[in-house]
């Protein structure tokens, strides 16, 4: 039997901020878990850093199996944005080549929302709109 | 002996060269309604005269991963032997509403082709790792920083497998390729039109450079 989410009228908008320390020690199954757990009580996740690629695509999949299973949830809407680091300097870019490596990309941030209330991520290289229903 | 081992030796990197070039496994990734099963229909036509699937102007019209074993592809005397691999769009959210609101489309249908469409995301995603080589289909003519995008050449980048990026629709007005080159600097990226066949020497041109690297 299908599972119902809760009804998402608009009664006033939730976003959640993760830290990165929250999910740095979850592998990759349960960091996905903790997320798509908030945006199923139709919450607007901000997560410092982001997720690895072989992640993202976890997230999507997961995403389209409880599209499938959750009657009303209809997916996600996602977003990175990305430190500029084009204009740093040679040596700057190893640095923080080795720091990511090391931690994670925490000066990064991804937003994630479910697309029964964010309509649209609008992500241009410089600035990111977010379109709510 | 020793000659023996050496002809043996020679013959095996000799044969997994000659297989791995002479038919190459050749994904079509990218958003819904891109136009990669038209580009792959155009590949296909050219090369065996027969469709690999049907196209539509509704999104997720390719729900399952489609196949054309071989495909023999020659150009300016070079062979290359490919197997295509035409997948379904990749999409973070599905709305069975947006086909009975948009396409007019009945309920019962509507979901039905909602809930292949999830299933075909998944079966996509799985196929990345089988993939020598990958052509990412955009629409020129949408912004090309969608999050979508930028997961799939992650992934792809992530797994070694040689990417071409080609921004599709050329044809129309609001086609805007230097925004797809600029999202995306450190790729080959080439334009066309897969419905008219607008730049397709370039983009054979791009294939065989793509080829080279699988």
């Amino acid at each position: 039997m299908k599972k119902r989410m809760k009804k998402s009228v608009m009664k006033g908008l939730t976003i959640q901020f993760v830290p990165f320390s929250e999910i740095s020690r979850l592998d990759s199954v349960e960091r996905i878990k903790k997320l798509l757990k908030v945006i199923l009580s139709n919450k607007v996740i901000v997560l410092q850093g982001r997720l690895k690629p072989e992640e993202e695509t976890r997230l999507i999949e997961d995403t389209m199996i409880m599209i499938d299973n959750i009657k009303g949830f209809k997916g996600v809407e996602l977003a990175v944005i990305s430190a500029d680091k084009s204009e740093a300097a040679f040596i700057q870019k190893i640095k923080l080549g080795i720091a990511n490596a090391l931690v994670g990309h925490q000066d990064d941030l991804t937003i994630i929302g479910p697309a029964t209330i964010v309509k649209e991520m609008k992500r241009d290289p410089k600035k990111l709109e977010i379109m709510m229903r | 002996m020793v000659i023996k081992i050496f002809r043996d030796f020679t013959k095996r990197i000799f044969a997994a060269i000659f297989r791995r070039k002479s038919n190459i496994k050749l994904g079509f990734y990218g958003p819904p309604n891109a136009g990669k099963t038209s580009l792959a229909n155009k590949l296909c036509k050219d090369w065996t005269g027969e469709e690999i699937g049907k196209v539509s102007a509704i999104p997720h019209e390719t729900r399952n991963v489609q196949f054309k074993e071989e495909v023999n592809i020659s150009y300016k005397g070079k062979n290359l032997k490919f197997k295509l691999i035409d997948t379904p769009g990749i999409a973070t959210k599905i709305d069975y509403e947006d086909f009975t609101n948009k396409f007019k489309m009945k309920k019962k249908q509507a979901q039905q082709r909602a809930k292949e469409a999830t299933k075909g995301v998944v079966e996509a995603i799985k196929w990345l790792d089988d993939m020598d080589a990958v052509i990412v289909v955009l629409d020129a003519t949408k912004n090309p920083y969608s999050q979508v995008n930028i997961t799939i050449v992650g992934n792809l980048l992530a797994r070694n497998i040689p990417v071409l990026i080609v921004g599709n629709k050329i044809d129309l007005r609001k086609a805007d390729l230097k925004k797809v080159e600029s999202a995306f600097p450190e790729y080959d990226v080439v334009g066309i039109s897969a419905k008219y066949g607008k730049n397709i020497d370039e983009f054979y041109e791009s294939l065989f450079k793509l080829a080279k690297k699988a």
